[in-house]
């Protein structure tokens, strides 16, 4: 099966220029989610259709050159639009975005019926850039694509530790006289290149996945940038490959949708299984910490039964705890505590029996564990 | 008389046009107002996914059944997206953008599989079909009325309702969500009201001007109304206003430039927006550039008389107190100063005797309150 599609050379295309397009996307999101930009990303795609309208009535046909170079022109407008919205009116940033993406695309709709009213029959693929059209990709298109992504990994490489603290501390970077403004913008315009790179693939309109989801589910596995971005770009460009493959197999499968879906799917098992962050981790934490209120609730036992015998140091028989408290505790359980120094072992002669006293210290936590119930 | 207009067909569709943007514009406002307007891209997107589903389901693509099972969705996506957000592990801007694409992608998928022969086009999901509108209609009181205007004259006087039933609550939640909270108006209960009616009214509004072009009849009129006033009512009398004025100049252009009806309405609400962010009284950027220039003059008044001011009396007045200094001495261009000089002398504050200038009373007056210091000048 797997060989069979291997063998159309379509389909290699498509594979190749997928996984492509998620690395790259993969890659520039990790900053664009680290920087709360996400969908700054979704108006870029959006504001690209005006673009590849107007690339195409310029080049009168449908040439890929002049079509990517529009939409990157009309991607940069937007953002340029977003930034003077923002910064000279009162409107918050989402509705900025909302403006921006809305009325490009509306723009990008009169000019696409324009198109496809006078352009003849080479304009009828124009509506692909919408979803992207994964099977009109030519083998000379990756090359395009293959170089933009190299240059995309130039400058992030050559930048590095820039975009590195404008990501995560914009103020810091300002003060100590990086060009933060000029470096926002590079990012932004690389996201716009990613957008213009998955055109053809995806569609303007679910291009914001590919741009978030590497990147967030990248996000759950690691706290340090650099793995992050590699990572979101090897999820970005597995989840390409993947979606690639899979729309292969069944007519009528778009790719972008799919490939949206498995990146999608990664976010899901990401969210759930990562270590430290995810949702079974965070479950199995919580139960941890349920058990750490069973703690309390022996401490608190312990001071119950020292106050009854006026003796703060009253040495309580193990049996007898777990009388009081409903429940015997694991037999761990004390060594754990004494080992945090809240309770000692002590012999009650001649009970042959393990006796248990609060120290000092378990007596302060029994009482705040009091404090906490009232 | 009614019949005629009910069988217009163009009448039909800018009546379409203007349900969709006055019902949007009056939640819109409000959305804008408290910062959701990005919910209903989200919102708009994955309804696809609802109205699919409901279709596979019921084999209807209209009624009250598609109305409320395809605004679920829309519900879902925000209960989904804040969830999400909520647990922290992304923040909320990442989350909607992984929570909608998600369920579009669903949408266009199970579409493209299981509805390629109905009228569910991808391509419509996107753009709408409002010069179709007229196609599908319903019979009421025995007049042929098309299926989309009274969906959508519902779901306006559902809308209204709601604006004005609970005016005062949404006002204070939209201002001031805590005090709301406080006094006990359950934002919340009202933030997801306001979700789901915007949901209703992007289903309504679907056949008509498609998944994307509705965010622009929500968000841009409100927006734009934000811009001209600070009045809350007058805010939404303008949106509605506005997107009227959208509708009808975008019907006109399209049939004109034989282009998308609804793209060109959509596109219209952007060039009122682009005119008031350049125009708008007072807030406009044309405004702004004209005030920071007065305010340019003026300051640049103030220093004239207060340079003025230091050498008037001293052996060095022949030579500072001139235009010439201006420019040799605190490197002013010369139109600066001669600008400063004429607005100082239009305010009486200094006059010109000969090439040399002097302060009047006037003038000495306004050093005096610069400098703090009463009384005569050293010299």
């Amino acid at each position: 099966m797997l060989a069979d599609l291997m063998a159309s050379q379509i389909v290699r295309t498509v594979l190749v220029g997928a996984a492509m397009l998620g690395a790259i996307s993969g890659m520039l999101g990790a900053f664009a989610v680290l920087r709360r930009q996400s969908l700054l990303g979704d108006a870029l795609a959006h504001a690209a259709l005006p673009g590849v309208c107007l690339g195409f009535l310029v080049a009168g046909a449908r040439d890929l050159g002049s079509i990517l170079a529009g939409a990157f022109l009309t991607g940069a407008l937007a953002a340029l639009a977003m930034m003077l919205i923002t910064r000279t009116t009162r409107l918050k940033t989402d509705a900025a975005l909302g403006i921006v993406l809305s009325v490009f695309f509306a723009v990008g709709v009169v000019l696409l019926t324009h198109v496809q009213a006078t352009g003849g029959a080479a304009s009828a693929g124009l509506a692909s850039f919408l979803f992207g059209q994964a099977a009109a990709i030519l083998a000379s298109d990756l090359w395009i694509m293959g170089g933009i992504g190299l240059v995309a990994l130039g400058l992030v490489l050559a930048l590095w530790k820039e975009f590195k603290l404008v990501s995560f501390d914009a103020d810091f970077a300002r003060a100590q006289g990086f060009p933060v403004t000029v470096l926002e913008a590079m990012l932004t315009i690389m996201v716009a290149l990613a957008i213009v790179v998955g055109l053809q693939l995806v569609g303007v309109v679910l291009m914001v996945a590919l741009l978030i989801a590497p990147a967030a589910a990248a996000r759950q596995w690691t706290n340090r940038l650099g793995m992050m971005v590699a990572l979101s770009a090897l999820i970005g460009a597995g989840s390409g490959a993947a979606g690639a493959l899979i729309s292969a197999t069944t007519r009528g499968l778009a790719t972008g949708p799919v490939v949206v879906l498995v990146a999608t799917a990664a976010v899901l098992v990401s969210l759930a299984l990562a270590p430290g962050r995810g949702l079974v981790w965070q479950a199995l934490s919580a139960r941890r910490a349920r058990a750490r209120i069973s703690d309390g609730r022996i401490l608190a036992a312990m001071q119950e039964l020292a106050e009854a015998h006026d003796d703060p140091r009253y040495p309580a028989e193990q049996g007898m705890l777990g009388a009081a408290l409903g429940k015997a505790p694991a037999p761990g359980q004390f060594d754990a505590l004494e080992r945090r120094g809240l309770i000692r072992a002590v012999t009650h002669a001649p009970e042959p029996t393990p006796h248990w006293q609060l120290t000092e210290a378990g007596q302060r936590a029994a009482r705040s564990e009091e404090d906490d119930k009232t | 008389m009614i019949a005629a207009f009910f069988d217009s067909i163009p009448a039909m569709i800018l009546l379409t046009g203007i349900l969709v943007g006055a019902s949007g514009a009056l939640l819109g406002s409000f959305l804008v107002l408290r910062g959701n307007a990005m919910l209903t891209d989200a919102i708009s997107h994955s309804i696809v996914f609802g109205i699919i589903i409901v279709w596979l389901l019921t084999r209807q693509l209209s009624g009250p059944v598609q109305l409320i099972g395809a605004a679920a969705t829309g519900v879902l996506t925000v209960v989904l997206t804040e969830a999400l957000a909520r647990s922290r592990l992304v923040k909320m801007d990442a989350a909607i953008g992984l929570v909608f694409p998600a369920l579009f992608a669903m949408g266009v998928i199970l579409i493209s599989l299981y509805a390629r022969d109905v009228h569910i086009h991808v391509d419509t999901v996107l753009l709408g079909e409002i010069g179709f509108v007229w196609l599908n209609t319903v019979t009421i009181w025995g007049q042929p009325v098309p299926v989309a205007v009274a969906t959508l004259t519902a779901v306006l006087v559902i809308n209204l309702g709601f604006v004005l039933g609970l005016w005062k609550e949404l006002k204070l939640a939209s201002f001031d969500p805590g005090l709301a909270a406080a006094l006990g108006f359950a934002p919340a209960v009202l933030h997801y009201a306001l979700l789901t009616l915007t949901s209703m009214t992007a289903v309504a509004a679907f056949d008509a001007v498609g998944a994307i072009l509705f965010i622009a009849f929500v968000i841009v009129p409100p927006a734009t109304a934000y811009l001209l006033t600070r009045r809350l009512w007058l805010m939404l009398v303008l949106s509605v206003a506005l997107s009227i004025a959208a509708c009808v100049a975008g019907y006109v252009l399209a049939r004109v430039w034989d282009v998308s009806i609804a793209g060109m309405m959509a596109s219209m609400t952007g060039l009122w927006f682009a005119t008031a962010l350049l125009f708008a009284p007072d807030r406009g950027l044309v405004a702004q550039a004209l005030q920071r220039r007065a305010q340019a003059l003026d300051h640049d008044c103030r220093a004239l008389v207060a340079h003025l001011f230091t050498h008037q009396g001293t052996p060095e007045m022949a030579e500072e107190n001139t235009q010439r200094a201006l420019v040799d001495h605190l490197g002013w261009s010369r139109p600066r100063a001669r600008a400063a000089i004429l607005r100082a002398h239009d305010r009486a504050l200094v006059e010109r005797q000969g090439g040399l200038l002097s302060l009047r009373d006037k003038g000495v007056a306004e050093a005096e309150l610069i400098f703090g210091t009463k009384g005569t000048n050293r010299g």
